[in-house]
């Protein structure tokens, strides 16, 4: 009997957030710790998962599978693919940090007594959350994926109405009321996305007899299973819709920017960094797997609907005054990117997207949590609110510069690297669409030294003059995120070796082969000669 | 007899009966208006069943004979109480279940 | 001897993560260990240059794989560098001049608090130039482009307090992000067109691409090549850098960063040599900066703007020489050497004039000064007898030889482009005679600063005349070094290529002529600036004067095209997203809100209403019904 690594990995934080909601309401810091314990018991475990995982082997590894609802052929079917390890790698290795970023964000007011912020609450709502995206990077049955999928709104929702930033202008039942909107805004969205979601996959059933997605795919690629055009599209722009809500797509994203505004620093990291990927994850996994001829027919609109999000987004960060807001609006820019490599359908741009998410979900989560901590000190989201931060607190400046450096895709840290493949993947297939996708080069280097050069250099501010320097937890928290967007910067094998055989089964889905060079140049002579 | 008018008095029986329960106000009369509509399909019911030659019609009769006493017995049954409360039989003073 | 290249690079960013990261315990150390990591560069680049002197001219190539840097599907990048000629001789002037300028710096950054980290950014520079130079593809290329990026961002800005610094380092950096664009179409288009982007396949094949293709490359590195190198239309930011500390100016903003683009079409030779059509571009955009900054350095009363308008100017020559092809590299290559040493020079100089003068960095309040700064004026001396291409000096040499290859490109083009680059002659002796003769001659016309002090000019440290002394020894010797027995030709031709052109006119005509027009550059500014007294406030000026002050409006044009319509454009779209895609969906909610408010109303409790909406449901079925089986 195999052990069940998959199923382990996503019950510990599960049992961890159960623990850690027990715990006394007098005893918060014990909570704190328990929710830290288990979160780096979780990274352990996703660890084991990748160095399990072989990149040379089956499509699908690890796998589990148990019959759930027999009547309708759900299975509780769990394997990981290239993507899926470096998904829920990222993920584990996020949650600590995120953990230790918002060690002192649900405390109780000491002012506001009345006010029900348990501490152990967040902390077992963060686990939960991260059990659920976990599964749903683990999932294989349709249902299975569906079900987690929908589920871990309701944990989200918590979050963000529950537990919002202190930092806010105006009265405190103003932000409350501003907190529930971004929170019912964010529900909202994303359950309407599902709905349509849920009839597609009951669509699927319908058509194909099961919920498996290996059985699918295969019968796909086999041309044992056979759609009828129309409703292959639909059930395309069922699932797709739910992806793109949550990814999210322009037009579909203006709740992230309430939702990052409103909630705390790690809250925003959490949504951005983690749960959004599913979104994008499952594009990969579902729309171009059981799909693969309405993902070609959809590709021309979803490129454009992508490369609006690319320059619309890198725009409207460009005019946010705050801070918060300017990270959302810049990461819709970069789900952009992540998107238009997916459907660029070139191994360059899939691999490329891959790397992006799990970059992306670094770089945010370092540049969000630096921003969380100048926000919690100043008490202010506003960009003019700051400024010569950077002559009292060089520790935070420089590694705001940082995590922003990363975020404007800087040669020698890890986005650039993902957002060069992506680049060059639609470019060989689609050369326009890739040189104006360049533009929101420019337009990151805008938005980030702007943020930059307004907060942390020029004159200091006379409430900025008194700020103290990066705590050693803090420190503790952003260090290693630095580290490893360097060390992914210049030595990104280790994730390469692992999603490549991934995005070849991919590409194998969909029937797609790379453009070839129009010169057939003998590299190899060139490697010879060295 | 062409039995097609037995139909036709049906459905001025059942005409009478609607038309009673949307103008009169006292639930009384509507319950007896509405006990003059079910006698009408009672007896659209028969003139079916003489009409196919089958017993299905005359059955159901007798099915709707039955219910209709049990929705008596519950209908005056409310109709006393609410007389009791608000000492008046009209059907407008009971409109508190809207929104 | 391979291994040694990767050592190049690894000191200096050692250096730098040492100094940047080891935090307070170095500020005492932290300068001599920024030196000591340049100059271990520098060592290694000698030992390098030696051991290929050894080696015979077509075996002097060397490479080193350290590992495979981006590996996916048919995209291979090699973390591997290259060292050819081209390299060594670029990475001895990185090095070299960059050695120099950190001990400068220890006597000019004396009393700065941040001097440590000032030093942890210079040798990030100096390693992210090598590796830019040593890079064996072009997406390491871009690497190091963007590092010197970041490094010139940080150095520019380095004075943060200051809103004016903080302001041209985020320009320096958004301008060059502009040419970088070029660079990465000019991959990806390398990958779509040769599936690689190494230098030896890429090279290898050209051949065998479409014309097209290569001039569609061969545009969008001169493109990269113009943010980098501040050349028209992506000149404006280099100006605005001179905001940065001057040893700064002097290495990055003078003799090495802004020349990258000269390297990268240089390096670029078989390509550019595929496509005319992209080669007369960079002539032309060569030409036009020549003059561009040329007047805009008359024009300057500021001596470090003066200077960068100069850089500009020269680095147009340089450009320029590299559009002619083959016949150009090399003398392109030269005068960026030689230029390396003198503009290195005139800067440190200016800045150690500025050190003397309580910051002033207006000429118009200078004056006289050669008696109070006698190593600085000889040495400023020689770097301006240098830069104007007095005989036997190192820009003599150089800068006549490209205007004689620019009359050898041939027909109408050959004469325009070398009577632009003789009339750049002459304005540059203009210019720089108007900055000796305000600087170091003339009257006294010092004023105190705003805290009251007087000035009180007296010679700088030895740590910062040193590196001054050394680059005007470059700046007197370099050219005549190079030029006796054609030794840079030599060394450099298996890299570039070789070509003889047939000039139009004799060599001897071109050298008398550049000497006639020298001659009338520096009447003219005599008569200006050195027989008749200099008002220290600027008088108006004639519109062309008035023009140059103000970088021939270039700087207007962006800011009411670029800047204020962008502030207008990124406005509106917040508008948009909130009220409009926003709108959308909250009008939806609000509609929906509104449909189920008028429905309620039907809700009345009145028996009967109820009763008529039955019947009359029903009615209507059966209606329907009948006509449907009518139908």
């Amino acid at each position: 009997m195999n052990f069940p690594l998959l199923t382990v990995t996503a019950a510990v934080p599960a049992v961890g957030a159960i623990l850690t909601a027990a715990v006394p309401a007098s005893r918060r810091t014990a909570a704190k710790w328990l929710a830290l314990l288990f979160s780096l018991a979780t990274l352990a475990l996703a660890v084991l998962v990748a160095v399990r995982f072989e990149p040379g082997g089956d499509r699908y590894q690890l796998t589990e599978s148990h019959a759930w609802i027999k009547d309708f052929g759900v299975r509780y079917e769990l394997g990981v693919d290239g993507i899926g390890v470096a998904l829920i790698a990222l993920t584990a290795l996020l949650i600590p940090f995120v953990i230790g970023a918002g060690w002192n964000d649900a405390d109780p007011l000491e002012t506001n007594s009345s006010r029900w912020r348990p501490t152990q609450g967040f902390f077992a709502l963060i686990l939960m959350v991260e059990a659920m995206v976990i599964i749903s990077f683990e999932a294989t049955d349709v249902f299975l994926f569906y079900v987690f999928f929908e589920a871990m709104l309701i944990p989200m929702y918590f979050l963000i109405g529950g537990f919002g930033d202190r930092a806010h202008s105006g009265t405190d039942e103003n932000a409350a009321a501003q907190r529930s909107y971004a929170a019912v805004k964010f529900l909202l969205y994303n359950l309407v996305g599902g709905l349509i979601m849920l009839a597609a996959v009951i669509g699927l059933y319908v058509v194909a007899g099961n919920f498996s997605l290996q059985e699918i795919t295969a019968a796909r690629a086999a041309g044992t299973l056979d759609m009828a055009t129309n409703t292959e599209r639909l059930l395309f722009l069922g699932f797709f819709f739910a992806f793109a809500v949550k990814a999210p797509l322009w037009p579909l994203h203006t709740w992230l920017p309430n939702a990052m505004g409103e909630a705390t620093a790690p809250v925003a990291v959490l949504i951005t960094a983690v749960v959004d990927k599913v979104g994008t994850f499952a594009m990969l996994r579902f729309c171009l797997g059981l799909f693969p001829d309405a993902s070609k027919w959809a590709t021309p609109v979803i490129l454009v609907l992508a490369l609006i999000s690319i320059v619309y987004g890198a725009l409207l960060a460009v005019g946010q005054r705050d801070i918060k807001r300017l990270v959302a609006y810049a990461s819709i820019s970069h789900f952009g990117f992540i998107i238009l490599g997916i459907f660029a359908m070139t191994s360059q741009g899939q691999s490329g997207a891959t790397l992006y998410m799990v970059n992306h979900g670094i770089s945010t989560a370092a540049l969000m949590l630096v921003a969380g901590f100048l926000i919690s000190r100043r008490g202010s989201r506003l960009i003019a609110d700051y400024g010569g931060v950077q002559k009292v607190a060089p520790v935070l400046a420089g590694t705001f510069l940082i995590g922003g450096l990363a975020t404007l895709s800087l040669p020698g840290l890890a986005p650039f690297v993902s957002e060069f493949l992506v680049l060059v993947g639609t470019f060989a297939r689609y050369p326009v669409v890739g040189i104006i996708a360049t533009v929101g080069i420019v337009l990151a280097a805008l938005y980030t030294l702007v943020l930059y050069q307004r907060t942390m250099t020029g004159p200091v501010k006379e409430e900025v003059s008194g700020m103290r320097d990066l705590r050693l937890r803090e420190v503790l928290v952003v260090a290693p995120l630095i580290a490893l967007l360097i060390a992914l910067g210049v030595y990104p094998q280790p994730l390469t070796t692992i999603v490549n055989p991934a995005v070849e089964h991919t590409m194998s889905d969909v029937k797609q082969t790379d453009p070839k060079p129009e010169v057939a140049v003998e590299a190899k002579n060139g490697e010879a000669a060295k | 007899m062409n039995p097609v008018n037995y139909l036709y008095l049906a459905a001025l029986l059942f005409t009478i009966g609607a038309a009673g329960v949307l103008v009169r106000k006292n639930a009384i009369v509507l319950f007896m208006c509405i006990e003059l509509m079910l006698n009408a399909c009672n007896l659209a019911f028969v003139a079916f069943s003489r009409m196919h030659g089958n017993l299905d019609g005359q059955i159901i009769a007798f099915f709707t004979m039955v219910v209709a006493a049990a929705e008596v017995v519950v209908g005056l049954a409310i109709i006393v109480s609410l007389f009791r409360t608000r000492h008046s039989a009209s059907v407008d003073d009971a409109s508190l279940m809207k929104l | 001897m391979e291994n040694l290249i990767a050592l190049l690079i690894a000191a200096p960013l050692l250096g730098a993560v040492v100094l940047l990261c080891g935090g307070r315990r170095l500020d005492k150390a932290g300068h001599w260990l920024g030196t000591l990591f340049a100059a271990v560069s520098f060592g290694i680049g000698v030992a390098l240059f030696i051991d290929m002197l050894g080696r015979s001219a077509d075996d002097r190539t060397m490479f080193q794989r350290l590992y495979t840097w981006i590996p996916v599907e048919g995209f291979q990048a090699d973390m591997a560098f290259q060292l050819d000629q081209l390299s060594l001789t670029f990475v001895l002037l990185i090095s070299g001049v960059g050695t120099l300028i950190h001990i400068y710096s220890i006597g000019y950054m004396e009393h700065d608090e941040r001097r440590r980290r000032f030093f942890g950014y210079l040798n990030l520079f100096v390693a992210a130039m090598l590796l830019l130079v040593l890079a064996d593809n072009y997406l390491l290329l871009y690497f190091g482009w963007e590092g010197v990026g970041l490094a010139s961002y940080l150095l520019i800005g380095f004075w943060q307090h200051k809103p004016s610094a903080a302001t041209a380092a985020k320009k320096a950096f958004l301008v060059n992000r502009v040419g970088d664009i070029g660079l990465s179409i000019a991959i990806m288009l390398m990958f779509t067109t040769f599936g690689t982007f190494a230098f030896g396949p890429v090279f290898g094949a050209v051949g065998q691409a479409s014309e097209g293709k290569l001039t569609a490359i061969g545009l969008m590195l001169l493109l990269a090549a113009c943010g980098k190198s501040a050349q028209v239309p992506l000149q404006s930011w280099l100006g605005d850098a001179m905001e940065g500390p001057t040893p700064v100016s002097a290495l990055i903003h003078a003799a090495t960063m802004v020349t990258a683009g000269v390297y990268l079409i240089v390096r670029s030779a078989a390509i550019f040599n595929g496509a005319p059509d992209a080669q007369l571009v960079v002539t032309v955009v060569g030409a036009v900066t020549l003059l561009f900054g040329a007047i805009v350095g008359c024009a300057k009363d500021d001596i470090k703007k003066a200077l960068a308008g100069s850089t500009m100017s020269q680095i147009g020559y340089m450009i320029l020489a590299a559009g002619l092809g083959p016949i150009g590299y090399v003398f392109a290559i030269m005068h960026l050497v030689t230029h390396g040493f003198f503009k290195a020079g005139l800067f440190l100089g200016a800045g150690s004039v500025m050190h003397g003068m309580n910051d002033e960095v207006d000429m118009r309040r200078y004056g006289g000064l050669r008696t109070y700064m006698p190593i600085t004026f000889v040495t400023f001396g020689l770097g301006y007898l240098a830069i104007i291409g007095f005989p036997g000096l190192s820009g003599f040499f150089s800068k006549d030889k490209i205007i004689e290859a620019a009359f050898a490109k041939g027909g109408t083009e050959g004469w325009i482009l070398g009577g632009v680059a003789l009339l750049g002659a002459a304005i540059t002796a203009f210019y720089m005679t108007r900055v000796m003769l305000l600087t170091f001659f003339g009257e006294k016309r010092w004023q105190p600063d705003a805290e009251g002090h007087a000035p009180h000019p007296h010679e700088s440290p030895k740590s910062m005349t040193f590196p001054m002394i050394v680059l005007a020894f470059g700046s007197v010797f370099a050219g005549g070094f190079f030029s006796i027995g054609d030794r840079f030709v030599d060394w450099l031709e298996p890299v570039t290529g070789e070509a003889h052109g047939n000039p139009p006119i004799s060599a001897l005509t071109v050298t008398l002529s550049t000497m006639v027009v020298l001659v009338i550059g520096v009447a003219i500014a005599w008569g200006m600036y050195g027989r008749k007294p200099v008002p220290v406030v600027a008088p108006r000026g004639s519109l062309l004067t008035r023009a140059a002050r103000r970088d021939l409006y270039q700087d207007d044009f962006n800011h009411v095209v670029l800047v204020r319509g962008g502030e207008h454009l990124t406005r509106s779209l917040v508008y948009v997203d909130h009220s409009l895609v926003d709108g959308v969906v909250n009008g939806t909610a609000a509609s929906v809100g509104g449909l189920s408010g008028r429905l309620r109303k039907l809700q009345n409790g009145y028996a009967r209403s109820y009763a008529v909406s039955m019947f009359g449901g029903t009615a209507i079925l059966i209606a329907a019904t009948l006509l449907m089986r009518a139908v």
